[in-house]
């Protein structure tokens, strides 16, 4: 054990490139911000609003999709988790800020009064429509307000009680009493995380949130389509972690056998996420009732058509056909290539599910949509790496460890 | 159905049984097989088995499932009997893929059961030698395939020095055959020369 690197050094050409990025972002937010963001022109400005509304909503919730992993595999005792677990956790540090900056974003829209984002927000058209009335007791702004804060303050606090808790096997042997009252404390911790997780991210906040764009329409579908969506992205994210710190010659004990179950994540979730994408397309299709055709229409036949099919093939078919081999999951470059195509697949879902229902004649796709992409995967670098530095990159005395080290598929 | 002379090597230990294995195989003699009471995690790989293609198979079966629901379903409803249903067009590609994944679902499971039977040489009335009863009890039973040249008695103290509880020498059909166990534990051993 005395030979592992379990001290990870940010490399300054780390910092140069996630700053760079940064930079890139912050030139096109503000660039943005004054030809777009305070312009008069309201589709303009719908045009930067709902731009940051979905990345930011994006990124913290695959970002909180680390946590949801660690919760899973904790209450499930699966021990392959913990020669690497310390990347998740590190993933999940960025859900307080990205978190804020969310939340920024959507205060901003709701007390900006932003009604051609949130159409439930214009008081005098819910007055006079009996369906957006029947759903004021959800859509309206301080429930919309509360729900957000507890959702994102709770994501952190009960993500960080779950860290924190960890920070114990790095410090002294257990024995065995004090292993199993540490695995119950941590069954506990994970899972009132995934008790509010279910509550949010698995119901109501993807409904809050980007369904409630379309406030007419509803499907029961969305959140869990939202949910696979974030978290298939999640779990690229965190198999691109692994093999960067694989590469750089940290994590010794991660082996094939632990990106092999990463990789499994990635296809299964691949496979989920298609399944709910057509559960949802499939039956709204079929039923043909305007007010459920609506938000299929200009994504099947409008401006959106290509971005809709190109959605299913990246996160459907190049899955499917490419990481099916057992040989593919446990292939370093080809999973690189596959988290890095999951993460911008499911960026454009993401794309489509806010943009396709804001700008429903053309697709704005362009230098905006990038130059923020750029600034979150800038600060996801920067942060990530720095948090990884801050602790030993194995929790050494977990009770779990061996079975992890030993771990084959 | 040809019988063939075998060395039998107990063991009661993983730890031991692994080394074991690699050792026979260093000393150049071919593993006919390991008799496990269960699945032993990472024997295949020290036995040096290739990786199996039952799933390149499955995923044959699978094709060839959804390439018939595909074909059939759409002559059926653009050729052969076109129906008006819902006002939805012929060739309604949504409605069909749940009945495309099913049947890509039953080929693949059916087809897969019966490549794995066939590959084990599973079938009803099928039997097959047992090397050692307790191989299917408590003991790991290494059988090894002699050739001419083998000199038996040294291969089993080879197999003692490295930690087999029991050894023996066993004349026995190799593949599988029809009948009862009681009956006919001997098959063909009257037609059979074996060499010695």
């Amino acid at each position: 054990m005395a030979s592992l690197r379990t001290q990870f050094e940010v490399p300054g050409k780390m910092k140069t490139w996630s700053y760079a990025l940064i930079g890139l972002g912050l030139a096109a937010l503000l660039y943005g911000m004054f030809t777009k963001g305070f312009s008069s022109d309201e589709h303009e400005q719908v045009h930067f609003w709902g731009t940051l509304m979905y990345n930011t909503i994006f990124w913290t919730l695959i970002c909180n999709a680390s946590m949801f992993f660690i919760s899973v595999t904790t209450l499930a005792q699966a021990g392959f988790t913990q020669t690497f677990r310390r990347i998740p956790e590190a993933i999940s540090t960025l859900v307080p800020i990205f978190g804020a900056i969310t939340f920024a974003v959507l205060l901003y829209i709701v007390f900006g009064h932003k009604h051609h984002i949130y159409h439930w927000l214009d008081t005098e058209a819910v007055a006079a429509d009996p369906i957006l009335k029947g759903k004021s007791g959800f859509l309206n702004p301080t429930f919309f307000v509360i729900w957000t804060t507890l959702t994102i303050a709770l994501w952190s606090f009960l993500g960080w009680r779950i860290r924190k808790l960890n920070d114990e096997a790095d410090a002294a042997p257990m024995d065995r009493e004090t292993s199993e009252k540490f695995i119950h404390r941590g069954t506990v911790r994970t899972a009132m995380f995934t008790v509010w997780f279910g509550l949010t991210v698995g119901s109501t906040v993807p409904w809050l949130w980007m369904m409630s764009i379309d406030a007419h329409w509803y499907s029961t579908m969305y959140s869990w389509y939202t949910f696979v969506s974030s978290f298939v992205a999640g779990m690229s994210l965190i198999a691109l972690w692994v093999i960067y710190l694989k590469n750089k010659g940290y994590l010794e004990l991660t082996s094939q056998e632990h990106l092999h179950d990463i990789g499994k994540f990635m296809f299964a979730f691949s496979i989920f996420w298609t399944y709910l994408w057509f559960s949802q397309y499939m039956l709204i299709w079929y039923a043909n009732i305007p007010e459920e055709t609506v938000y299929f229409k200009h994504r099947t036949q409008g401006a959106y058509k290509g971005i809709f099919f190109f959605n299913l093939i990246v996160n459907f078919l190049c899955p499917l056909l490419i990481l099916m081999k057992r040989s593919a999951k446990r292939n370093y470059t080809l999973v690189t290539f596959m988290a890095v195509l999951i993460i911008f697949g499911h960026w454009i879902d993401f794309y489509q599910m806010v943009m396709g229902s804001l700008m429903k004649e053309h697709v704005s796709l362009g230098w905006l949509d990038f130059g923020i992409l750029a600034f979150f995967v800038g600060a996801m670098i920067l942060f990530v790496g720095t948090a990884l530095s801050k602790k030993p990159l194995i929790a050494k005395y977990h009770p779990y460890l061996k079975e992890s080290v030993i771990h084959q598929v | 159905m040809a019988k063939k002379k075998f060395v039998v090597g107990c063991f009661d230990d993983e730890a031991v049984l692994f080394p074991a294995v690699k050792k026979v195989r260093t000393a150049g003699y071919k593993i006919h097989d390991v008799y496990t009471p269960f699945a032993v995690h990472g024997l295949d790989h020290a036995m040096g088995l290739r990786e199996t293609s039952l799933h390149t198979a499955g995923f044959i079966y699978g094709i060839t499932g959804t390439a018939t629901a595909l074909s059939s379903i759409s002559w059926i409803f653009t050729k052969d009997w076109p129906l008006n249903i819902g006002g939805k067009p012929h060739f309604a590609l949504p409605a069909w893929i749940p009945i495309m994944f099913e049947l890509t679902v039953l080929f693949a499971a059916v087809g897969m059961v019966l490549t794995f039977c066939y590959l084990c040489q599973l079938a009803p009335f099928v039997k097959k030698h047992h090397f050692h009863a307790r191989a299917t009890d408590d003991l790991f039973v290494m059988v090894i395939e002699c050739t001419d040249k083998t000199n038996t008695d040294d291969l089993q103290a080879f197999l003692t020095s490295n930690g087999a509880l029991e050894t023996k020498v066993e004349v026995a059909e190799d593949g599988w055959w029809l009948g009862r166990y009681d009956k006919d534990e001997m098959p063909f051993e009257e037609n059979q020369i074996v060499a010695a």
